[in-house]
């Protein structure tokens, strides 16, 4: 292609806004130009001699770049005036009226109900306690100098320190039952014990499905064929709706629990195919060494076996808690106040109800940063566990 | 068949699905001895020595090992396991754990011994296979002569009475064959009963005190080197020896 054309001479391009046609054209392939193949270490300090070489070495490499500068100039500008300039950040619904940004006063205003749902508004440094916590001992738990025994102590600690915040009913807190809690913790703790309590379970699906004796392999495999072959929302309905209905009269599980329940049986199943890919991985000659030595099933399996079989399947096994995070949005189907469900309570005020989107922004931001950290603390593990083996 | 033997086979079958893996294969290896078994490739030579340690279930016949015999009870098994050490072709180190846990792992959880005293012993077993300076290092990073050498260092670290090698020269570089054959030739002089399966005719010469020949899953024949080497009485061993020899 580059013979049929001249060679480009200019670094930069000179016409700032070509023809609309280009643009409309390289629409669907922004990324050829905006991500060039390489950086080349020595051109990299040279930023001109850079674009020269990666994003105006052909014809069609320019008219993409170009196209794609275009396009982020027709996007970036309007989305920062939007999001930024024009916004109103504060006071009433008529100064956001009157603006022509967006109207991020609705989140000052709402910022409680979307956290907090409907926990008594009076009580609510109760959950924002709890959540605190639970945040800070989660990213404890990622630091390796704190992987100790009382690592488990502080954690036994923080549960019931998180139990006595959120229903008090002691130490002078006023009781609130758990019907009445919603927003961010609802969320985290949903998706922290359902993926808390499926991981250990899907390794037992993931050897039971390999297992050797026959009825366990069967009652393995239809549980896990079972949660994948339907919707988690169906899942949730029958904890939720069906559930009750089995149980001898005169017993209830609570609503928070039977939903906690079908989450963590769904996140299993889906994490155990995960894992049994990890051990398929892990060559015979493993277990057979491990046969040889004496070791028993149990040893074989905790001290060969899995530590190599988990290491391997790292990302897809952040990939499903990532998945599960986001997935505890659908309790709301039964009843329960996640913090997206919240979020949307928040928008019903007629008052505020044109800004919902500046909502759904926010609580979409609140959903990323939780799972770009788990995206970025799965990065850093990974590195650990494969700074040894087979280099 | 000799009284004091330690391992005894006693017309052993084996079948995977319809292939006739092992056909009545009877042998007695007695204390201290050194077996070197050969054969074409599927001869079920390998085949034999894993069904003594039960890396593999016989079907018919009996396997007796220092008078215990291998059944599907477990625990025979496992006690049978903890006498008998085993080298692989491709050395099956433990790749998540050092050189050292790879050693002192078994002895650790099977055996129950502190930590403090099988690293000791542990090391001293490096030293023999003259890899001390590599206790800390990954099997990645060592070569495949060393991760070998690891191997039996990590068999013989759990005391067994008798070592079984599947052939444990035939993934190595040729440049790395010596140093394996003479931490098992030393071994070997200690007294340890050993059952090797190696195409290492050399070795066998020197070391063995009998050779037992296999084809198709069967036993051909078996006799002292110089009587296997010098005049072998079957026309497949001599086919076979000449083919191998030949090179």
């Amino acid at each position: 292609m580059s013979k049929q054309f001249p060679a480009d001479p200019a670094p930069i391009p000179t016409a700032p806004v070509p023809p609309a046609h280009w643009a409309a054209s390289y629409e669907e392939e922004p990324s050829q130009a905006s991500a060039p193949p390489q950086a080349n270490g020595m051109t990299a300090l040279k930023p001109f001699g850079w674009a020269k070489d990666n994003l105006f070495n052909t014809p069609l490499n320019t008219a993409l770049t170009v196209a794609c500068l275009f396009l982020l100039w027709l996007v970036v500008p309007p989305m920062a005036n939007w999001l930024l300039l024009n916004a109103s950040w504060s006071g009433s619904s008529e100064a956001c009226r009157e603006a022509a940004g967006a109207c991020w006063s609705v989140i000052v205003v709402k910022h409680r109900l979307i956290f907090f749902g409907t926990y008594p508004y009076d009580e609510q440094w109760r959950p924002f306690l709890a959540c605190a916590l639970f945040v800070a001992m989660l990213g404890a738990s990622g630091v390796r100098a704190f992987w100790r025994p009382w690592l488990a102590v502080a954690w036994a600690l923080t549960l019931v320190g998180m139990g006595v915040l959120m229903w008090g009913g002691v130490a002078g807190l006023t009781y609130v039952p758990n019907d009445r809690w919603g927003g961010l913790p609802i969320t985290l703790m949903l998706s922290v014990f359902s993926i808390a309590l499926a991981f250990p379970l899907s390794i037992l699906l993931a050897l039971g499905r390999q297992s050797s004796l026959p009825a366990i392999r069967t009652f393995c495999v239809g549980f896990i064929e079972t949660m994948r072959g339907v919707p988690l929302v169906s899942v949730l309905f029958m904890a939720s709706v069906m559930f009750p209905l089995f149980l001898p009269e005169g017993v209830t599980v609570d609503k928070l629990l039977r939903a906690l329940a079908g989450m963590t049986l769904f996140t299993a199943a889906y994490l155990a195919e995960a894992v049994r890919g990890g051990l398929q991985a892990i060559p015979k000659g493993q277990s057979e060494a491990a046969d040889a030595l004496g070791l028993s099933y149990w040893q074989k399996t905790m001290l060969i076996v899995l530590p190599q079989a988990l290491r391997i399947v790292i990302p897809p096994i952040v990939n499903q808690f990532i998945s599960a995070f986001k997935d505890t949005s659908l309790v709301t189907i039964v009843g329960l106040y996640d913090l997206l469900t919240a979020a949307t309570v928040a928008t019903t005020d007629p008052e505020w109800r044109p800004y919902f989107a500046e909502v759904y922004v926010f609580a979409g931001l609140m959903f990323w940063i939780f799972c770009f950290s788990m995206s970025r603390y799965s990065q850093w593990l990974e590195r650990l566990a494969n700074r040894y083996t087979r280099r | 068949m000799t009284a004091n033997a330690i391992i005894e086979l006693r017309k052993v079958g084996k079948w995977y699905n319809s292939y006739h893996a092992l056909r009545d294969v009877s042998i007695s290896i007695g204390k201290g001895e050194k077996v070197v078994v050969c054969g074409p490739s599927g001869s079920g030579k390998s085949t034999m020595i894993r069904c003594i340690n039960r890396l593999e279930a016989h079907q018919t016949g009996h396997i007796i090992v220092d008078g215990i015999e291998l059944t599907d009870d477990v625990k025979a098994v496992e006690k049978i396991r903890r006498k008998v050490g085993m080298v692989f072709q491709n050395f099956n180190l433990f790749p998540h754990l050092t050189v050292l846990q790879n050693l002192t792992l078994a002895p650790i959880w099977v055996r129950g011994m502190a930590k403090s005293e099988i690293e000791e012993i542990a090391m001293m077993y490096l030293k023999r296979v003259r890899i001390p300076d590599q206790a800390h290092k990954f099997p990645g990073q060592l070569s495949g002569g060393q991760q070998q050498r690891v191997a039996i260092a990590r068999a013989l670290c759990m005391r067994p009475e008798i070592m079984l090698f599947d052939e444990p020269t035939s993934a190595l570089d040729p440049e790395m064959v010596k140093e394996v054959l003479d931490v098992m030739t030393e071994l070997a002089g200690e007294g340890m009963t050993m059952v090797c399966v190696t195409h290492e005719m050399g070795f066998a010469r020197q070391v063995a005190d009998s050779i037992v020949f296999m084809a198709e899953g069967s036993i051909i024949e078996s006799g002292s080197p110089a009587e296997f080497f010098e005049n072998p009485k079957s026309e497949r061993t001599r086919q076979f020896l000449g083919q191998i020899l030949e090179h």
